[in-house]
């Protein structure tokens, strides 16, 4: 892919923070129309390399270019076309939800007429219709989260930024922000998104780069990397003790790779139902379990530690 | 400054929720000084031998305008500009639209100029029922009061973008700003105070407010004298933008 028809371009791109690297010299391209996601633990850059994308962070190293901009030139031009969902919400409380939108199109210098029509229609999309003149306060976590995208749909942006954007979320409000998020991306609207969820991840991402202290360990499509880094089925045996150190050559050729984990052990096989009464006999857990493989195997796989802990 | 202009509207909307208890206050504060200094303490002060020249209500009434000022843009630029900061992160998401750090800085410091403006129109309208204005030149006592808040909302915003944490905030308002208030000439003629504590009075920005919008009110202020105060508020707020737009940025860009 070439720099032109890459929405963002980096290369080597880098950020310290006096003697930490928390971005280590990544490269990757997001294309029009995309959901490109960065999953990675706490810690592993992913707000650094997002707060750089969205222009309020400086460049440390290496080359970025948003939308086409260096946004050490460009930042206010590029920011005019981005949306923001930022990882720590920043509504504003003390307004009503329709204001909270208009003030912020205000921002983009959107003329308040337009923008109070542009409001309720991205409050109906959001499901906000009728919390629309409540203020934002008293607003469940999951509707906060819903209002941040509202508010960040408002210039209508050619790239939508979301650093987590479920974090913290009960499972049905995440469900409800997916459900959103899917229905940008039909849009055809890019979405770059980080995340430490590997369900998210997978439901969300065309595309993803698996990023842990400030590196990159792969790059793929959710099947892809899996595919490619890990088996099909998964055998996980779990202990009530310490799990004990089995070798993947106890099982004659049946398991490509064995993670031992705290409290459990994870068997990598194509046949899952075939391994999984030998392997419950030869090590006598407490239960037995044949799934299929996740990113959070192949998380496993690149780093040796979980995704989530 | 289209930029800033913008950011400032964010302020304005946020203010229109509690407009009411605010100008309630506004018009209460200054009946409630002026008759309690001027009828109650001025009673006490106005007997025998008449040094300040004029009766007490019209002397502490331009202080009082200006301390204002000074307390209003003080309260504005505190607690308000840290929570932008840390707490509700208003500057964030300002930050993530095209305004630059420039124009959030800009547009708050206008914000904190209008909320001082409202409060010194109706202060004055409030002096001129007491009767304590005895020039016309008294109306430039309001732009006066503007300048004295923007001498103190720039560096204290920068104080309030750079402190780490909120008791710098409590430290400031209490060991910097009511000393301020209580000596800088408000209540009495800094003359009175003794040599050496005298020259502090007289580099406070206070002082330099409150005895321009004096001499304003009273009808005798001179050019020079004027030019002098005027020069040294403008110095306070114009380093104070400086350093402000740094610690904002420090905070900010990271
Ligand atoms: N402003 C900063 N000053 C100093 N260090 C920072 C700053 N921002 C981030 N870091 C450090 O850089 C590293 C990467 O942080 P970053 O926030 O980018 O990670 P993350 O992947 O977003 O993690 P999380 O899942 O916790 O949000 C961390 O070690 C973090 O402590
Ligand atoms: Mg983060």
């Amino acid at each position: 892919m070439s720099t032109n028809d890459a929405l963002i371009h980096a290369r080597g791109l880098t950020k310290r923070f006096g003697g930490l690297t928390a971005v280590d010299g990544i490269d990757f391209d997001v294309s029009k129309g995309e959901a490109f996601g960065f999953l990675g633990p706490n810690g592993a850059g992913k707000s650094s390399t997002m707060r750089m994308i969205g222009c309020v962070s400086p460049v440390g190293g290496g080359t970025l270019r948003v939308l086409g901009l260096d946004p050490a030139a460009d930042g206010p031009a590029i920011r005019g076309r981005l949306g923001v969902v930022p990882q720590l919400d920043n509504l504003d409380n003390e307004l009503t939800v329709r204001e909270n939108v208009i003030i912020y199109g205000r921002y983009f210098g959107l003329a308040r007429r337009d923008l109070r029509q542009r409001a309720d229609e991205l409050l109906e999309f959001v499901q906000l219709s009728e919390r629309a003149n409540d203020p934002v306060e008293p607003l469940s976590g999951g509707m906060k989260r819903r209002l941040t995208i509202a508010r960040s749909l408002v210039n209508d942006p050619d790239v939508l930024l979301l650093d987590e954007p479920t974090t913290g979320l009960d499972p049905q409000a995440r469900h409800v922000v997916w459900d959103r998020l899917f229905r940008l991306k039909q849009q055809g609207v890019t979405l770059v998104l980080t995340t430490h969820y590997m369900d998210e991840a997978e439901q969300l991402c065309d595309r993803l780069v698996v990023m842990d202290h400030g590196k990159i360990a792969e790059e793929g499509s959710p099947a892809g990397l899996i595919q490619r880094l890990s088996t099909r089925e998964v055998v996980e045996l779990r202990f009530p003790g310490d799990a004990p150190v089995v070798e993947s050559s106890a099982f004659n050729g049946r398991v490509a790779r064995v993670e031992v984990l705290p409290d459990r052990v994870l068997l990598y096989t194509d046949d899952g139902d075939a391994l999984a009464p030998i392997a419950h006999e030869l090590l006598g857990a407490q239960s037995v379990l044949v799934r299929r493989s996740t990113l959070e195997d192949v998380f496993l796989r690149l780093t040796g530690r979980t995704l989530v802990d | 400054m289209d930029g800033a202009l913008r950011a400032y509207e964010h302020w304005v909307t946020s203010y229109r929720r509690l407009w009411r208890a605010s100008i309630v206050s506004s018009v209460l504060n200054p009946v409630l000084y002026l008759t309690a200094l001027g009828v109650g303490l001025g009673k006490l002060v106005n007997h025998g031998p008449h040094p300040l020249g004029v009766s007490y209500v019209a002397f502490v009434a331009p202080g009082v305008l200006a301390a204002t000022g000074m307390q209003i843009a003080t309260n504005e630029s505190s607690f308000p500009v840290m929570a932008a900061l840390r707490w509700t992160r208003t500057y964030y998401a300002m930050l993530a639209s095209p305004l630059r750090v420039r124009d959030i800085l800009i547009g708050h410091q206008l914000y904190f100029a209008s909320r001082v403006a409202v409060a010194a129109t109706i202060y004055l309208a409030a002096l001129a029922a007491f009767g304590t204005l005895h020039s016309g030149y008294a109306i430039f006592a309001l732009p006066v009061t503007v300048l004295v808040g923007a001498a103190f909302s720039a560096p204290v915003a920068a104080f309030s973008a750079w402190a780490p944490k909120d008791a710098y905030l409590s430290a400031l308002l209490r060991f910097g700003i009511v000393p301020m208030f209580l000596f800088s000439g408000t209540f009495f003629p800094v003359t009175r105070l003794p040599p050496g504590v005298r020259e502090i009075a007289y580099a406070t920005p206070l002082w330099h407010g409150v005895d321009l919008a004096r001499h304003l009110t009273l009808g005798t202020a001179t050019w020079g004298m004027s030019l002098v105060h005027v020069a040294y508020l403008v110095a306070f707020a114009g380093a104070g933008l400086v350093i402000a737009e740094r610690s904002y940025r420090k905070r900010l860009v990271l």
